[in-house]
């Protein structure tokens, strides 16, 4: 039953449910809390929760399919959004009910917390993210009021961009070496080892290192290594790729912790308002709105779901909730890991058997279970989850060469794990890269278990022979 | 932890934050793009051949769709079920597109690129930039037609339907007062003041007369037994759209269906799209029926004429003669005259071709095309419209 509310309630509520959090541990960057409409609501998911953000057609089309998706009912808390910056925003939906209103407010101080302290989020400068998002926008909106830009080219540069976003560099913890750093690697190794019997061995020969070539070392964040090295990009084109790929890098930590995110901000829900001694209606509401959220979603994964009974699990295993040990193990798994290490490290055969994993294949028109857990092949499985989650989803593509043949060809690699890249994609994508980089692009890619390069240039769409 | 802020729901600012107005229209914008760029394809679906116009069709999309480096269809994904699962188990019919990034939670593959549309909005994106033959015909041939009508002042004589009440009533009150009649009182009959003739107020009506274009569409087909199924298939999706088109163009249109083999009928345009004949073919029975209907309905001076014929051209060769010369009638008096011949790639067909013999037609309005596979369809469509509106260009 739905109960009505004002904010002079939920200031009260919010009083106890950051008093249990604290209990618990949490630590949070302030929050702050916008109570909006439908409307704005999914306003604001279509455009990442971000209050300012630059326009383009995708985020129309991301709010058309929210809007569908809602309309026809859809898993998690129905509209709960909070973005990563400091102070930390989240948004509560005015026709919630309280109980949901709480619930979602007890959620947010979980993500608010995971935000915080999780190490993927380190670069992220939460300061100064919503000020960063308002000034990407303006000035966006400044070139396609621009008479000698406008709309159209805009658009282009921001599909282009778009379709490589996410080919950039996952291990944002690593930090990436400068141009001159990669020289001295290079020449380091190009240097022979240090030989303690060099007085009876033939004196090693040095190979000079070729540091005309562009990238030294393959590079991963494609759109940063265009803007930087194609010349014929006018600069409000640089400016936008640039654009694009900051806000990939942004989110990428948001990609790569989902499940523990999710789970993160489930279990301390749970916990939260299980610790506030609710009246019986609302507890009773409370419970079927939770397991609403961190139901199994049959055929595929919920990220709610899985990552909420991974840190039950672990939680029972240093002693079960109450205990500090247990505190202290998950806050110290919170902050050092991420999905997959987080997977790999905490995902058993009995948990897997417990939301019967399995793997699945596409034959022909249908998909059908290729494994399911057991002795043989519950490590199998796990191995493809691993390659189903975060940035594991996104091909690895590098660019290992900028001047192929002395023609400023673009060479692309595609590092291949066993899985082929959509040829459809691959082949609009490739377009979409040609038109960035203004010269003809190859991409080496592996197909049907043979060897396969592919190249985009003016003339069209080819595969080479080899 | 600091205090949480809170921010009440503000009124007035949904008035204006409709933020995603102009990125939705811009989608939906580049949604019509892409069915216009796919129409061709879009309409040599059989599934929309014949249907109703309200009837909702889908359409896949594919500019609207983000192109991104994705796996493909050999990569393996992982799921959860209720119970167990046993391997070689269906667990649902795999879509039509590879995996999509974003991580787990999303179905595998469901993207947003289908969209439904109605069959009327469908032919509206068809036909709108098509820039083609309008409503602007040669002035005889615009007939006056009575549209509507339209009230106009009032008058004191007229039917009891169009009297207005209000007005009787006013105007027997102004007499009232100017006759200096003592005021009503209900009570006694000494003070009542009856209506008379003069008061009564009537409606006026006039007709409005407007210039309106009309057309009419002579569809002829060929149904003998040489048509087979994809002939007549490819047949029937060009007189769909022909159909279609003339009613986006046109306030009044009539569409004739004739249906022909060795002898020729007029039909329902059901029938017309649905039913199949068989039997001999002789074209100029068609032809005939066609004339004869004209004669009778459908005056040249009044009406705007289209005929268009679809065949596989193996006429009985003794017709010949005769269908050139009824074709020849038909190009007098139609504004255009049009001969699609079916002959569909590897299909059986007996070498005889009325192309060849049509040939030897002069008129300026008479167009004849080959449609070889549905793929054909719209450009040959799109030519014999085209080639209307050179003719009509070069005329005014």
């Amino acid at each position: 039953m739905a109960r009505t509310w004002t904010t002079a309630d939920l200031e009260q509520w919010d009083e106890r449910i950051r008093t249990k959090a604290e209990e618990f541990g949490l630590a949070c960057f302030t929050q702050e809390f916008e109570v909006c409409d439908q409307e704005q609501m999914l306003g604001y998911m279509a455009y990442h929760g971000m209050p300012a953000q630059y326009p383009h057609w995708s985020f129309g089309k991301a709010y058309e399919k929210l809007k569908t998706l809602y309309t026809y009912g859809v898993s998690g808390l129905p509209y709960e959004m909070v973005i990563n910056a400091n102070p930390s925003l989240a948004y509560l939906m005015r026709d919630n009910s309280l109980c949901l209103q709480l619930l979602t407010i007890s959620h947010v101080y979980g993500h608010n917390d995971f935000f915080r302290n999780n190490y993927m989020f380190r670069d992220t400068r939460p300061e100064s993210t919503i000020g960063q998002f308002k000034l990407h926008a303006d000035r966006i909106r400044g070139y396609l009021e621009d008479p000698s830009i406008g709309p159209t080219k805009v658009e282009e540069t921001l599909d282009a961009a778009h379709a490589l976003s996410l080919q950039c560099r996952r291990h944002t913890a690593i930090r990436k070496l400068s141009a001159d750093e990669q020289r001295e690697r290079a020449l380091d190794a190009a240097r022979p080892a240090k030989d303690p019997y060099a007085r009876i061995h033939k004196p090693q020969e040095y190979r000079e290192p070729d540091l005309s070539r562009v990238p030294l070392e393959p590079e991963e964040d494609l759109l940063a290594f265009i803007a930087a090295h194609n010349p014929y990009l006018a600069e409000w084109q640089r400016d936008l790729l640039r654009i694009v790929h900051g806000q990939s890098q942004y989110f990428l930590p948001q990609i790569e912790t989902k499940i523990m995110n999710e789970g993160w901000a489930c279990y301390w829900h749970h916990k939260i308002m299980s610790s506030l001694e609710l009246p019986d209606d609302l507890h009773i509401e409370f419970l079927v709105n939770h397991n609403q959220v961190v139901r199994p979603h049959v055929g595929n994964l919920n990220p709610y779901h899985v990552g909420f009974i991974l840190w039950h699990d672990l939680a029972k295993r240093h002693g079960g909730d109450a205990g500090s040990t247990a505190a202290a193990a998950l806050f110290e798994v919170r902050e050092s890991e991420r999905d997959v290490s987080f997977l790999r490290r905490f995902l058993t055969r009995e948990l897997m058997e417990e939301m019967h994993m399995f793997e699945y294949q596409r034959q022909e028109d249908a998909l059908v279970v290729s494994r399911v857990v057991d002795e043989d092949d519950w490590e199998a499985v796990k191995q493809t989850l691993l390659k189903n989650i975060g940035m594991n989803t996104v091909p690895v593509i590098r660019v290992i060469d900028a001047d192929f043949g002395h023609n400023r060809t673009l060479r692309l690699e595609h590092e291949h794990d066993g899985r082929d890249l959509d040829l459809d994609h691959m082949e609009r994508t490739l377009k979409h890269v040609h038109r960035l980089w203004s010269r003809p692009v190859l991409l080496d890619t592996r197909l049907k278990e043979e060897a396969a390069t592919f190249s985009q240039t003016e003339s069209g769409f080819e595969r080479m022979k080899n | 932890m600091q205090k949480s802020i809170f921010r009440p729901y503000v009124e007035a600012e949904t008035l204006r934050s409709d933020r995603s107005a102009r990125d939705r229209s811009r989608h939906r914008q580049k949604v019509r793009e892409s069915i216009r760029e796919n129409i061709a394809d879009i309409i040599a679906e059989e599934s929309i051949i014949g249907q109703s116009r309200d009837k909702v069709v889908k359409i896949p999309i594919r500019g609207v769709r983000e192109f991104r480096f994705i796996y493909g269809d050999n990569a393996p994904g992982v799921g959860t079920a209720n119970g167990d699962v046993q391997p070689g188990q269906k667990i649902g019919a795999a879509e039509q597109e590879g995996q999509q990034p974003g991580g787990p939670g999303q179905k595998p593959g469901v993207d947003y690129y289908e969209t439904d549309i109605t069959l009327e909005e469908l032919v509206d994106i068809m036909f709108e930039d098509l820039n083609l033959p309008n409503l602007e015909r040669k002035n005889l041939r615009e007939i006056q037609v009575e549209a509507t009508r339209k009230r106009k002042g009032y008058r004191k004589v007229g039917v009891q339907t169009h009297l207005d009440k209000r007005r009787t009533a006013m105007s027997r009150i102004r007499r009232a007062i100017a006759s200096g009649a003592p005021p009503p009182d209900p009570t006694t009959d000494a003070t009542r003041f009856p209506f008379h003739r003069d008061d009564l107020k009537y409606r006026r009506l006039v007709r409005e007369i407007r210039p309106q274009s009309n057309a009419v569409v002579l569809c002829i087909m060929d149904t003998s037994g040489s048509m087979d199924t994809m002939k007549k298939y490819l047949a029937r999706s060009f007189f769909f759209l022909l159909y279609r088109f003339v009613r986006t163009r046109y306030n009044k249109v009539e569409v004739v269906f004739i249906a022909h083999d060795a002898e020729a009928r007029e039909v329902s345009e059901e029938e017309f799209f649905t039913k199949g004949e068989s039997g001999g073919t002789i074209i100029s029975s068609g032809y005939a029926k066609a004339l004869e209907i004209i004669q009778a309905r459908y005056h040249p001076e009044h009406w705007n004429l289209y005929a268009f014929h679809c065949s596989d051209g193996d006429n009985w060769i003794t017709d010949n003669p005769q269908a050139v010369r009824t074709a020849q009638e038909l190009c007098a008096l139609c504004n255009l005259f049009g001969y699609g011949e079916i002959k569909p790639l590897n299909s059986g067909s007996y070498g005889n071709s009325l192309m060849e013999i049509f040939a030897q037609i002069q008129a300026p309005n008479f167009l004849s095309a080959v449609i070889e596979s549905k793929t054909d369809i719209w450009p040959t469509f799109k030519e014999f419209l085209t080639h209307e509106y050179l003719a009509e260009t070069a005329a005014s």
